[in-house]
């Protein structure tokens, strides 16, 4: 049996305070093959959050593991970047400088000064924001800052890509924009995609898997559904198609109608 | 914070133009625009420096007019202000001379002041800043220091001499110490509670990208707690000034608080009045330098 790139075995997460204990995962487990987008939806607390910290290394597993690559994870790394939902930008460097820290540091042995400069470039040019290099971070607006922590992302060469609730915060408009945007890299790098997100649309259009989570605590996957999708998807394309009407469907009948919290 | 003057040479036919180059440096917008908006800039601000510069010009000679009836014509009690000018002309008008010993210009005794904060001040901002980053980072350090220092910080800064005077034996390293102890308190505790507020989504970033303990420290915890620092260096600036007055009484010697007990000592309270003003105003650009610097290192994100 051949292994999955990314698995989430028996993930079990109970968080300690004092005498208190509040076991928030049980028993997830999660096969992610390379070059799959696979998104995480649920209602808010019911852990998806915690799992995609799991996956980072943030948090330690109480049972079970994570093997990504077969090696275990055990601490957080570069192989699997994070986009953090509030983009979390250092505000005293400025869009250049935040991708670079992370280039510097993970390429710092590998690549020469010159080629880390272009790497650094290659990648904002990748989320369209060369026009800002030197701005910092509190110039710009939402959208672009979460376009910065999707470049800084990237250029890690990730194994496995998370994001966590990336467009959250955005308006409407601009969350589309970014949504194509990330499906354009996803198409051209083929990266593995963790997304952990609530918005149903946005799980239907750019996931090639849907999980679902039961509510928490104790939570843990209720079901998962493939979108067997042609890609690229244009999303006006999209809403009149069967497959994600179809999906759209399961999705919001798992949260709202069986799973009603 | 002043804009540098526009300089008006008589060759230049449009006068606003190097005032307009200096506002909009990057990046330059069409040039028929920026004519009629950087004479509107300049008119702006002179308008604006008029707003802030008025009122306390206006406060003051209101406070110095209540201060010259309420003294009256007297010469006993507290001098009016024609008094002040009467007795302590000289020494409003000539703060550079020195005729030896203490005999000197209030330029130099308050430089003399300046010197020993700026020594003991350097060393509380150093000390200060590496208990604070301690206490911020280590939860055994917070237990075992922060109640000891809650107690100690409350403790006036001359309550502090006679101590100081005891283990030193001398006036100079005294006076330091008192300094270094007065102002030490308010950066510990900026910095630990800069610290322990670095935001946990940073500390996530350094742990992805896997930064070791020394590049955390010069790139996320120095960084994100400047602003805090700076906080604390303000505060502490202001105290270290309140205690080199004081302390200064006590020790003798030149420096504006001796001169100041010297002065009620020769029943000069004119020359009182104006080693005060110095003070404060000295006092003044002491927290404006610390403001300014804090701004100029953080690139803006520091609290003013």
């Amino acid at each position: 049996m051949a292994k999955a790139y990314l698995s989430i075995e028996g993930v079990g997460v109970t968080f300690a305070k004092g005498a208190a204990r509040s076991e928030v995962l049980t028993g997830v487990d999660l096969k992610v093959d390379k070059g799959e987008f696979v998104s995480i939806i649920g209602h808010s607390g019911c852990g998806k959050s915690t799992l995609l910290n799991v996956v980072a290394g943030l948090v330690p597993v109480t049972t079970g593991a994570v093997i990504l690559d077969k090696q275990e994870v055990n601490a957080p790394g570069p192989d699997r970047a994070v986009v953090f939902q509030n983009h979390s930008l250092l505000p005293w460097l400025s869009v250049r400088e935040n991708v670079s820290l992370a280039v510097d540091k993970v390429f710092g042995k590998t690549k020469t000064a010159a080629e880390r400069r272009d790497w650094t470039l290659h990648n904002l040019e990748l989320v369209k924001m060369t026009h800002a290099l030197d701005k910092r971070p509190s110039e710009i607006s939402g959208g672009m800052k979460q376009r910065v922590g999707i470049a800084r992302a990237l250029a890690m060469e990730p194994k496995v890509l998370l994001l966590d609730e990336p467009f959250g915060a955005l308006d409407a408009l601009t969350r589309a924009h970014l949504q194509d945007s990330v499906m354009e890299i996803h198409a051209s790098l083929r990266n593995t995609v963790l997304m952990v997100t609530h918005d149903v649309d946005e799980a239907a259009l750019l996931s090639d898997r849907i999980v679902m989570m039961t509510n928490g605590p104790r939570a843990a996957i209720g079901q998962v559904l493939d979108v067997d999708l042609r890609r690229p998807r244009d999303r006006l394309a999209v809403a009149e198609n069967p497959t994600y009407i179809h999906a759209r469907a399961a999705v919001i009948e798992f949260l709202y109608a069986r799973r009603a919290a | 914070m002043t804009f540098p003057k526009p300089s008006f040479s008589p060759a230049e036919p449009i006068a606003a133009q190097p005032v307009v180059q200096e506002l909009t440096a990057p990046p330059p917008p069409p040039a028929g625009e920026t004519r009629t908006s950087g004479l509107a800039e300049a008119a702006r601000r002179a308008g604006a420096m008029a707003a802030a510069a008025i009122p306390p010009v206006l406060t003051l000679l209101v406070i110095l007019g209540v201060w010259q009836v309420a003294a009256g014509d007297s010469y006993v009690g507290l001098p009016s202000p024609a008094h002040v000018w009467a007795d302590s002309k000289d020494l409003i008008l000539h703060p550079f001379f020195d005729h030896g010993g203490v005999d000197k210009g209030l330029f130099w005794h308050v430089l003399t002041s300046l010197k020993r904060v700026g020594v003991g001040f350097s060393i509380s901002a150093v000390c200060g800043v590496m208990l604070g980053v301690l206490i911020g980072s280590n939860r055994w350090a917070h237990r075992g220091l922060d109640p000891i220092f809650q107690v100690l910080r409350t403790v006036p800064p001359l309550a502090w001499l006679p101590i100081s005077l005891a283990a030193f034996r001398e006036a100079q390293p005294s006076a330091l110490f008192v300094i270094f102890i007065t102002s030490i308190w308010p950066i510990i505790i900026n910095t630990a509670v800069g610290v322990r507020n670095i935001p946990t989504d940073y500390i996530n970033v350094a742990k992805v990208l896997r930064l070791s303990p020394t590049e955390y420290f010069f790139k996320i915890l120095l960084p994100a707690t400047t602003p805090y620092i700076f906080t604390g260096l303000r505060i502490g600036v202001g105290m270290s000034w309140l205690a080199i007055v004081a302390s200064e009484m006590l020790l003798g010697g030149v420096g504006v608080g001796f001169f100041i007990w010297d002065q009620y000592n020769a029943s000069r309270i004119s020359d009182i009045i104006v080693a005060l003003a110095w003070v404060g105003l000295t006092g003044f650009f002491l927290d404006r330098l610390v403001a300014l610097l804090g701004h100029v290192i953080s690139r803006g994100n520091a609290a003013s």
